[in-house]
């Protein structure tokens, strides 16, 4: 330990820090690495006549975006999911970005009870979620019936999780009204970190409020808009239990709530009549890779370049 | 004087609309919640003909919780998420604090790749691999058991542990464990006498694992879905599925089902809260 510099570059890589690497990698390795690349691989496959699973190329991906069984599923799980996230960057991060401007205003008294509650439902799993609005919507209670009858709307109450028009867009607020706590808590750490000269000066510019949040605030949380958009993209192209919860695994009414993560799980585990088939499931899961990767990319090469955040 | 006589007229108006705002967002937050609640207690009749109105004398009515209590394994359930959860926080933090360690505290050759690789998985979710994940523990003997779930979300876990605690390890002052250095202490011992001096980075690793590990509800349905082993997110939603139309049996279970993470939750807020506003996960 104590000899020069010339002799320790000649010593064998130190063995404490293998150990201190060691479960880490091989526990992350084993149960992350592997299974992704090993289910990409598996894609690439097809059971013959011998139930063994031969090599195919790409026959699978061409499968399932031409043949007549496959192509209108994935279409439609597809646009589902465009859907469901754009329904959650036009709604939810707005209204993350809106509460968490009100609380970090220092004149409001009582920002960490409101912060708090408002981030309650964040933390129930989705199960309860998902079953506290079904029977909330439910006709048979009416809650939805006496809210909007609030606004004298009472008329145009529906079934909002049994119509097909309806469906998708319920289930997507739902999951706005669960998660808008993520977002509104990293914006608010973003304007809590903005140093309070920067605004002072502007205040006494003479701007407004509302001119300070959108051209010096709003500008200089531009990252965290960045991360929180391709937050909501991941989590979005990866949701399924909430549809699972409320519509079941066929992602009813007439698949009109079918997003990519619903029909990852019918492809490979099976519905119903239809046999489960781990090697189109492997397919649909390398559709959603292709797809999620292209997202962080984007964000990564196209939105934190040009912010000049060096993390790494 | 108050504060808010201090105020001018408009900013007056301006704060009160705010609050406005908030309380009615709050109430919309909770407003689900305590329904569910209050009619947790309340006879088939209450619910339907009162369902905003507190229980009373005449509406208590507990049958909801006597057939969930009768008609599920819910107490198993709850040992089950308990064991998963402990389990993979423990090796969470512990597999992230030693890789962490070695990541902050030593050069040497591919330490950026290593960090690098073992941050590919902040990003890409491991429910993708879920097929692999299934063939994989089928062969090692582990199908069907909570260590499989355990070994799971550790892997999912320890990207991001491993990132915020980095960050933190490379903080620890380096006069502290050159002065243990030169007492002769290993680098294994210099290693755990870090580990208090990053207590609030490894609680903040442990509320954000938390909270996901409990709720999944994917992982425990593929991998270990036998009664033995259901976790209380599985185990709902089994029994929610099954008595869809016995409205008293479904508050009831929602309610059991929530309060154990709500107490949780109010416990670990401060650390929750701090941890999510801090910028750990920039």
């Amino acid at each position: 330990m104590t000899s020069a510099n010339s002799a320790r570059r000649r010593k064998p890589f130190p063995v404490h820090i293998l150990i201190f690497l060691a479960p880490a990698f091989i526990v992350y390795t084993l149960f992350m690495i592997y299974p992704l690349l090993d289910s990409l691989r598996l894609s690439l496959y097809a059971p013959d006549v011998n139930r063994q699973e031969v090599f195919v190329g790409l026959d699978n991906y061409e499968r399932l975006m031409t043949n007549d069984l496959w192509q209108p599923r994935i279409e439609g799980a597809i646009k589902n999911n465009l859907v469901f996230f754009a329904i959650h960057m036009l709604v939810q991060n707005p209204i993350g970005l809106m509460l968490a401007a009100l609380l970090s205003s220092q004149f409001i008294r009582g920002r960490a009870i409101y912060r708090t509650l408002i981030f309650t439902p964040t933390v129930l799993s989705v199960v309860l979620v998902g079953f506290i609005w079904r029977m909330i919507l439910s006709p048979l209670w009416g809650i939805s019936t006496d809210f909007l009858d609030l606004f004298g709307l009472a008329a145009y109450d529906k079934p909002w999780l049994g119509l097909e028009e309806t469906a998708l867009p319920t289930l997507s607020l739902i999951s706005v009204w669960q998660w808008v706590g993520i977002p509104m808590m990293l914006f608010l750490a973003a304007l809590i970190s903005i140093p309070d000269e920067l605004i002072e000066a502007a205040r006494v510019d003479g701007a407004t409020a509302w001119g300070v949040f959108w051209r010096i605030r709003f500008r200089l949380i531009m990252p965290t808009v960045g991360i929180v958009g391709v937050l909501t993209f991941v989590g979005n192209f990866n949701a399924f239990d909430l549809i699972y919860t409320t519509q079941k695994a066929t992602a009813g009414p007439n698949y009109s709530t079918d997003i990519l993560g619903t029909f990852f799980y019918r492809t490979f585990f099976g519905v119903q009549l239809q046999p489960g088939n781990p090697t189109m499931g492997a397919t649909v899961a390398g559709v959603m890779f292709l797809i999620i990767l292209a997202g962080v990319l984007l964000y990564m090469f196209g939105w934190q370049r040009r912010m000049l955040q060096v993390e790494f | 004087m108050t504060f808010i006589e201090r105020l001018r007229p408009a900013q007056r108006g301006q704060l009160l609309l705010a609050h406005l705002v908030l309380l009615a967002y709050t109430a919309l937050a909770l407003f689900p919640v305590f329904l569910v609640v209050i009619n947790s207690v309340k006879g088939r009749r209450a619910i339907f003909q009162s369902p905003y109105a507190l229980p009373n004398r005449d509406t208590w009515d507990l049958i909801g919780y006597e057939k969930v209590l009768d008609n599920s394994n819910f107490p198993d359930y709850f040992l089950n998420s308990i064991t998963v959860t402990v389990g993979a926080l423990f090796f969470i933090l512990l597999a992230g604090s030693m890789a962490a360690w070695a990541l902050a505290e030593y050069r040497f050759p591919g330490n950026a790749i290593m960090g690098l690789y073992l941050a590919l998985g902040i990003m890409i979710p491991i429910r993708l691999g879920t097929i692999s994940i299934l063939r994989l523990v089928v062969r090692l003997g582990l199908a069907d058991t909570l260590a499989a779930l355990i070994l799971i979300y550790t892997a999912a876990g320890l990207p991001l542990a491993i990132f915020i605690l980095t960050q933190f390890m490379r903080q620890v002052p380096r006069d502290l464990k050159d002065a243990a250095r030169v007492d002769g202490a290993s680098e294994y011992r210099i290693y755990l006498m870090t580990l208090p001096l990053i207590r609030p980075a490894l609680g903040t690793v442990a509320v954000f694992n938390m909270i996901p590990v409990w709720n999944d509800l994917w992982f425990p349905l593929i991998i270990a879905p036998s009664e033995a082993n259901k976790t209380v997110t599985l185990g709902a939603q089994v029994f929610l599925g099954q008595f869809v139309n016995d409205w008293n049996a479904v508050l009831a279970s929602l309610t059991l089902a929530m309060i154990p993470v709500i107490i949780l939750y109010i416990i670990f807020s401060r650390q929750l809260i701090r941890g999510l506003t801090s910028g750990a996960v920039k």
